[in-house]
């Protein structure tokens, strides 16, 4: 530990990247094998989920890799990217009315990248306040200047929901990088990656630990799987790899375990409530297989990220006291 | 992997990329048996949108249509709507001794699923034109093919009569329950029928 801590900020970003896709590869070369084996339709429908969930950490490994190495400009573009792809499958699903038009206009070509130039500008106070204060009222005025009142308020409120998920959230991530704290100086994309390897985490011990206990689901209209144990024994297992981490953080370990578990924590509850939105926008499975196909699966991949950033970020903020 | 197949997969992301294309199944589920898709008919895009839309073990047993006289011309049109959509190509000009269905036909006996627009041209109007009678036939022909309804949302959506900058595309294909044909069905109230089932997948979508 010591010895690493003596390595430049270079040096460890690398090797940190050079174990995880070391990690990845293994995993890829042990699927691999594994599909030369003869199995069963049911091993079958596991093994292509888990090819699926490999290929996303794949590409969420590269993407991270690219905007790290190529700098914050770079990664700030890369997640606004990401954005408007989330937010545009959020429109996709929600139905929107003809007089929506200019507000989805200002959502995808005002909002979207003012919120992007406030984070790579480093103009953290202003990024805070932008989409809560002042979209807030913008897309309501918008939207009535469309003179459509019918369903006013769901529409409005549906997209001022998306633009708080896909936009506000998801730009949460880039300030982390950008975030100059205390001696921690160009080692945000650890924060990040210590923010992704809780979420993840999180999420992975939850559905774990919802198949093996096999409780009550708390809301079962919504979620088959969710339930308070398994919620808390996600937190619990984000928590204590936070705090493993705690090294590549600007935290102590009991900082680094509170942190670890509120991340997890909001990033799990964010997947839950989008099972609730996919139930109301009418995405349901016929036998199986999902009612919809095509550009699919990037919203729910980023909606724990989304949801669990904003409170990473402030905590953060509020535990340095800038 | 072959060329085909790469260019295929290629194609379809940044189709879905592009165009966000997305397939909302309402009447039936998105499954791999025989199936002739129908639907109304706005841009050079929709086949495309359609099939990229399609889960990807559907998409290779799914092909379109395409006009000999222009897709067969160029060797890379050729080798586009061949190799990788795998069409069925007719012929524009009727001659006496063949039927134009005849290629459809033969598709459909080989266990292939068909997507068609029975407008037989690009609409500009909010509803889609009055089908032509192909449909009719082939549903005739194959009565244990199901057909199934399409609406193709994309012009529409992305951007409105009187608007002037798109959204970016957000285009979805609404597939509904699947039409048969009834026993002693007359060809036009069949025909007005599968056009009603398809408009009526505008206020679902």
């Amino acid at each position: 530990m010591l010895d690493l801590r003596a390595l430049s900020v270079t040096q460890q970003v690398g090797l940190l990247f050079v174990t995880i896709f070391g990690l990845l590869t293994l995993t890829s070369l042990v699927a691999l094998s594994r599909t030369l084996r003869e199995r069963t339709a049911a091993q079958q429908e596991t093994y292509w989920r888990f090819r699926r969930d490999l290929r996303a950490v794949w590409a969420g490994t590269l993407l991270f890799w690219i905007s790290w190495a190529s700098g914050a400009f770079v990664s700030t573009l890369v997640f606004g990217l990401l954005s408007f792809l989330a937010l545009r499958e959020f429109v996709t699903l929600t139905h929107t009315r003809r007089g929506d038009h200019r507000s989805l206009l200002l959502a995808f070509f005002i909002v979207l990248p003012a919120q992007y130039v406030l984070v790579a500008t480093r103009l953290f106070n202003a990024f805070t306040v932008f989409i809560p204060v002042y979209v807030f009222l913008a897309i309501p005025v918008v939207s009535a200047l469309g003179n459509d009142p019918n369903r006013f308020l769901e529409r409005t409120a549906k997209i001022q929901w998306g633009i708080m998920v896909c936009v506000y959230g998801m730009s949460h991530a880039p300030a982390l990088l950008l975030l100059d704290l205390p001696n921690y100086a160009e080692r945000g994309a650890f924060l990040v990656l210590y923010l992704v390897i809780v979420v993840a985490v999180a999420q992975l011990a939850q559905e774990a630990a919802s198949r093996k206990l096999r409780r009550r689901p708390v809301a079962r209209a919504i979620s088959r799987s969710f339930s308070w144990h398994a919620w808390g024994i996600g937190v619990g297992v984000a928590a204590g790899v936070g705090m493993l981490l705690f090294w590549t953080t600007p935290f102590d370990p009991f900082a680094a375990l509170a942190m670890g578990g509120v991340a997890g924590g909001a990033g799990t509850l964010g997947e839950f409530v989008m099972k609730a939105l996919k139930r109301d926008a009418g995405v349901r499975s016929w036998s199986g297989q999902p009612s919809i196909t095509g550009a699919v699966g990037l919203l729910d991949r980023a909606a724990p990220l989304c949801f669990a950033a904003p409170v990473f970020f402030h905590s953060v903020r509020w535990y340095f006291g800038v | 992997m072959k060329l085909p197949e790469a260019a295929g997969l290629l194609l379809a992301f940044i189709a879905r990329l592009i165009t966000g294309a997305q397939g909302h199944w309402y009447g039936c589920p998105p499954k791999a048996e025989q199936r002739i898709y129908f639907a109304n008919h706005q841009s050079h895009f929709d086949w495309v949108l359609l099939w990229a839309a399609l889960p990807r073990d559907l998409r290779a047993a799914t092909r379109p249509i395409a006009a000999r006289d222009y897709w067969a011309a160029s060797p890379l049109k050729h080798w586009i709507t061949r190799e990788i959509f795998n069409a069925v190509y007719v012929s524009r000009q009727r001659t006496d001794d063949e039927d134009p269905l005849e290629p459809l036909m033969e598709a459909l006996r080989s266990g292939d699923s068909l997507v068609i627009f029975p407008e037989g041209t690009r609409g500009h109007a909010a509803d889609p034109a009055p089908f032509k009678s192909g449909l009719y036939a082939l549903a005739a022909a194959f009565p244990d093919v199901q057909l199934i309804p399409a609406w193709i949302d994309n012009v529409q959506r992305v951007m409105p009569k009187g608007e002037v900058v798109p959204v970016p595309i957000l285009c979805t294909v609404t597939f509904g329950a699947p039409v048969a044909l009834q026993a002693g069905e007359e060809r036009r109230t069949f025909l007005d029928r599968a056009r009603r089932a398809v408009i009526a997948l505008r206020s679902v979508a």
